[in-house]
Formats: structure tokens, C-alpha cells, sequence
């Protein structure tokens, strides 16, 4: 086993040597990129990485230019957890053999879009896990199909104006609610589930280097917030990105082995979901009296669920 | 292979990010990196900007925020020391400056063709509340 990498503070972290590049096409004040840079940099091992198709790979492999340090692939929309699952078997394979050159067991990492991660790669993803491959699935929600025009996806909510759930005079948008893939992906059994964000750099680092740490199919869901899309201006990136875990739409917690739960973030001073929808266009249509009551409603379900998640970590199950 | 059309490129080809061995490269800053021609760090998205970031190094506290929710890898900070702003591959999205705690901020937005020692000299002041 390598070292893992101290990050005991900012100061500290800000010595990494980063392995993703900018003159990259994501747009100004992308938070995926964001999650990136701490994924990366939370390790100083080799690193063998995929992209699905997204915004990520598509502004990241632009011919003739790559953004990536490390080894990286990119095969299809459905298909990037497998590209990594298949160098993990290999390089285990080699490793089992004798054959491999150098003696160093790099991390396994495959990013992808909640389009690419809870909709069109999700049986791959789920063979993955099945198989247990060592390796980590980061997904980047940004709860919509941004890379091509903002469609909506399994991970979209309620509410949300999306191009296929558009908000007009007899629709609030998305009538669906965001589908529960950390459930989904503890009950595979996984030994390490959580949901991050990037404005909560450190409780994310931890989250990275224990998944990174143990061994098995590791299932990270990112949020990222997406000024295109969610409709706010690039600078407030991480503003918006603090409403969201502060009014506990995304509540940030951890599963282990499937079955015990853990809070890992605990919003000091607990902020309205109204404040959170009001800050993006998305949302906008919402505060127009007809569509008001599903603020409230959409306030109910996030005290429910954290409800819910409480009375997890409390029974420790 | 820099100018190379899609009729060339083979399908499953390799970008190479570095010219010769690459190792240790997560302990290795750009200044030390042999970058090849096929990394976008040799490229510049310079042009996106309208607005640009200064930095006043005055007030800065060294705290890395700005460092670590830069989304494009443009705060140079070395030896726990942020020391300035990579302007080939900052895209201008002004992240730094909402997250840089200082009273007055160490960086702030200004229009690309703001002269920068212009703006440092009329740095705003410490901001007081009103009561
Ligand atoms: C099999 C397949 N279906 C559809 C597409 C078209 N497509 C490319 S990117 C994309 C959206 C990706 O959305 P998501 O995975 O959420 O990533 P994001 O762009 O939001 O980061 C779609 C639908 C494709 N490339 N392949
Ligand atoms: S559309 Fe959203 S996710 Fe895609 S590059 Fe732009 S900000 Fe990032
Ligand atoms: S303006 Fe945006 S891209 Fe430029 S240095 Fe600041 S955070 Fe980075
Ligand atoms: S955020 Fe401001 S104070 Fe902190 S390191 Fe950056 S410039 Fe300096
Ligand atoms: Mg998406």
C-alpha cells in the first residue's frame, strides 16, 4: 500500500502539483473541474482515469489537446466505468503474474455525468460493483444533461425547468424526484458510499482518501453546481454551492459496507430551500403564486430526509 | 502531428501529455513539467476573458481559498504562498475574488485592459460597516 497523502490544512494542500490543466473548454466557474482538482490532488499515486461522455471529457479532449496528467480514457457515453474496471482486472492480472515493470498500484478513478451515471451507464456501473473491482465512480451532478442542452436525468428535481421538462402556464418542470443513487449503490454492498461537495473541501478529502483507501467498488456522488444550467452567474459557483449543503438539499453524509450510515457535515446555522431556489433560474417559475406551494413541499421532503438520515446514524444501521 | 485533419487521426489514437519519461509528476509544479504540444497547458483560453483579476499582495493572508475553488488551475501558489494569477488559462469567472476573505479583498475583477499597476495604486479601502 502507498502512503496516503497528508492534507492536514489548505495551506498544506495548496503544495499540490496539479494533474488537470486549464485552456480546457469547460466554462468559467464549472464546478466540475473543481471536483477534479480535489480528486486528484488528494493522492500523489499514479492515477489510471475515464470519462463518460459529458461536459467533462468533451472540454477536456479536445484534439489535439488533452487536459489530463495522467493516464486517462474515453470510450463512450455508457461505458466509462468499464474502461477503468477493465485496467483494474488487467493490472491486478499482471500484478498476479509477476509481469508488471514497476511495483506501484496506482487509483483507479472513473468520472461521469448523473446523465452518464443514473440513467445510460448505470447497468455498467452496477456490474462494477457487482464484480467488486477496485476502483472509485465519481459522479458529477449536476443533475441534468448539460453537455447537451439540459435535458433532464434521474438525478434532476422536482421543480427543475430542464429542455424536456420545460416550466410554462401549465407545467412546473420536472415532476419527478432526483432518484436515491447512494441507496442504490450501498445496497450493491459497496464499501464506501457518500455524497461530497466541493465547497466542503476538507469533509470531500477525507471522503476521496477513505474511498481511495479501501479496498472495492467506491461510489462517490459529487454535486456540482453548473452555472450554465442551474442558471446563476460563474463567480457564485461556490455561493451556491454552500446554499445547497447549508439548506441540506444536499446533505452530505457517508455508507459503510452498505449498512451504516454517518453525517458527515452538520450545517451550523441551517438555511431555508427557498433561499437555495431563489438563487437560480432554474427555480425561477416557482415563486409565481401558482407553483409557491412546492417550495414548500420540496421544504418538507428535505426535513423528512434529514430526518430520515438522523435516525439512521442514531440506530447506526 | 499538431496539424494533422480528422482523415488522419486514427480512431483509438494516444495524446501524449509530456515530451519524454513523465514520472512523478504530482510532485513535479509546471515550471519542472516537459510539457508536449498535445497539452492544453500550452494552449490559452486568455480570450474568453471581459473581465480579468488583479492581485494585492498586501492583503492577502495566504488562506488558498482562491487556490483551491479556482476551477481552471490559474492560482499559482507555491510553498504555501499564493504568488499571482496564470492569466493564459484564467477564464475571468471572478471565483477568487467572491471567496477571498480579506477586508479590503486581495484580488478583484477588472476590465482585461485595466492597467494593473494603476489598480494596485488605487486599491480600494478597508471597507467598515455601517452601523
Ligand atoms: C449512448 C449515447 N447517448 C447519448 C449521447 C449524447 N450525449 C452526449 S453527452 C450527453 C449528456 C451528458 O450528461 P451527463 O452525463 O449528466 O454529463 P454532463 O454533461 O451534465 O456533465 C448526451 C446525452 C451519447 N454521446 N451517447
Ligand atoms: S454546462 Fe455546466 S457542467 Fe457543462 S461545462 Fe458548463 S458549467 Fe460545467
Ligand atoms: S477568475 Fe476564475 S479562472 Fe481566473 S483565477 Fe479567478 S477563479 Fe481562477
Ligand atoms: S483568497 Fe485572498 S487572502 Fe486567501 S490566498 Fe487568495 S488572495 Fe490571498
Ligand atoms: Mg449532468
Amino acid at each position: 500500500m502507498s502512503e496516503i497523502k497528508k492534507i492536514k490544512n489548505l495551506k498544506e494542500f495548496s503544495t499540490s502539483a496539479d494533474r488537470f490543466e486549464g485552456a480546457n473548454l469547460l466554462c468559467p466557474g464549472c464546478a466540475h473541474s473543481i471536483i477534479v482538482r480535489e480528486v486528484l490532488n488528494a493522492t500523489n499515486d499514479d492515477m489510471i482515469l475515464s470519462a463518460a461522455t459529458g461536459c467533462l471529457e468533451v472540454c477536456t479532449a479536445v484534439y489535439p489537446y488533452t487536459s489530463w496528467d495522467a493516464s486517462w480514457i474515453h470510450i463512450g457515453f455508457e461505458n466509462g466505468s468499464t474502461a477503468v474496471a477493465g485496467a483494474e482486472a488487467m493490472h491486478k492480472a499482471l500484478k498476479n503474474k509477476g509481469r508488471l515493470k514497476q511495483d506501484r498500484d496506482p487509483k483507479f478513478v472513473s468520472f461521469a455525468g448523473d446523465g452518464a451515471s443514473y440513467d445510460i451507464g448505470f447497468q455498467w456501473i452496477s456490474g462494477c460493483f457487482e464484480r467488486g473491482h477496485d476502483m472509485m465512480h465519481v459522479v458529477l451532478d449536476n443533475e441534468v444533461y448539460a453537455n447537451t442542452g439540459g435535458q433532464r436525468s434521474s438525478s434532476t428535481p422536482i421543480g427543475s425547468s430542464a429542455t424536456t421538462s420545460p416550466a410554462g402556464r401549465i407545467s412546473y418542470g420536472e415532476k419527478q424526484n432526483k432518484k436515491d443513487m447512494l441507496a442504490i449503490m450501498a445496497a450493491h454492498g459497496s464499501p464506501y458510499v457518500a455524497q461530497v461537495a466541493p465547497n466542503k473541501w476538507k469533509n470531500m478529502i477525507k471522503a476521496i482518501q477513505h474511498g481511495f483507501e479501501v479496498e472495492g467498488p467506491v461510489f462517490i456522488n459529487a454535486m456540482s453546481a453548473c452555472t450554465t444550467e442551474w442558471k446563476f452567474a460563474p463567480e457564485d459557483t461556490i455561493a451556491i454551492s454552500d446554499l445547497a449543503t447549508d439548506s441540506l438539499v444536499f446533505p452530505l453524509y457517508e455508507i459503510i459496507n452498505g449498512e451504516k450510515l454517518n453525517i458527515t457535515y452538520r450545517p451550523k446555522n441551517v438555511v431555508p430551500v427557498e433561499e437555495y431556489l431563489a438563487a437560480q433560474g432554474r427555480f425561477k417559475h416557482l415563486f409565481k403564486d401558482q407553483y409557491k406551494y412546492l417550495i414548500k413541499e420540496w421544504q418538507e421532503r428535505v426535513d423528512q430526509k434529514w430526518d430520515y438520515l438522523q435516525r439512521r446514524e442514531e440506530a447506526s444501521v | 502531428m499538431e496539424n494533422n485533419g480528422w482523415n488522419e487521426f486514427e480512431i483509438g489514437a494516444m495524446l501524449r501529455s509530456f515530451d519524454g519519461a513523465a514520472t512523478n509528476i504530482a510532485t513535479t509544479h509546471t515550471e519542472d513539467r516537459n510539457y508536449s504540444n498535445s497539452n492544453s497547458f500550452t494552449a490559452s483560453v486568455a480570450d474568453w476573458r471581459i473581465e480579468k483579476p488583479l492581485f494585492n499582495k498586501d492583503y492577502c493572508i495566504d488562506c488558498q481559498f482562491c487556490w483551491i475553488y479556482c476551477p481552471d488551475m490559474s492560482i499559482i501558489s507555491r510553498d504555501k504562498k499564493m504568488i499571482g494569477v496564470d492569466m493564459d488559462h484564467c477564464k475571468g469567472c471572478g471565483i477568487c475574488v467572491e471567496v477571498c476573505p480579506t477586508n479590503p479583498k486581495s484580488l478583484l475583477m477588472y476590465a482585461e485592459q485595466q492597467d494593473e499597476d494603476v489598480a494596485l495604486a488605487e486599491w480600494p479601502e478597508k471597507e467598515t460597516k455601517e452601523k
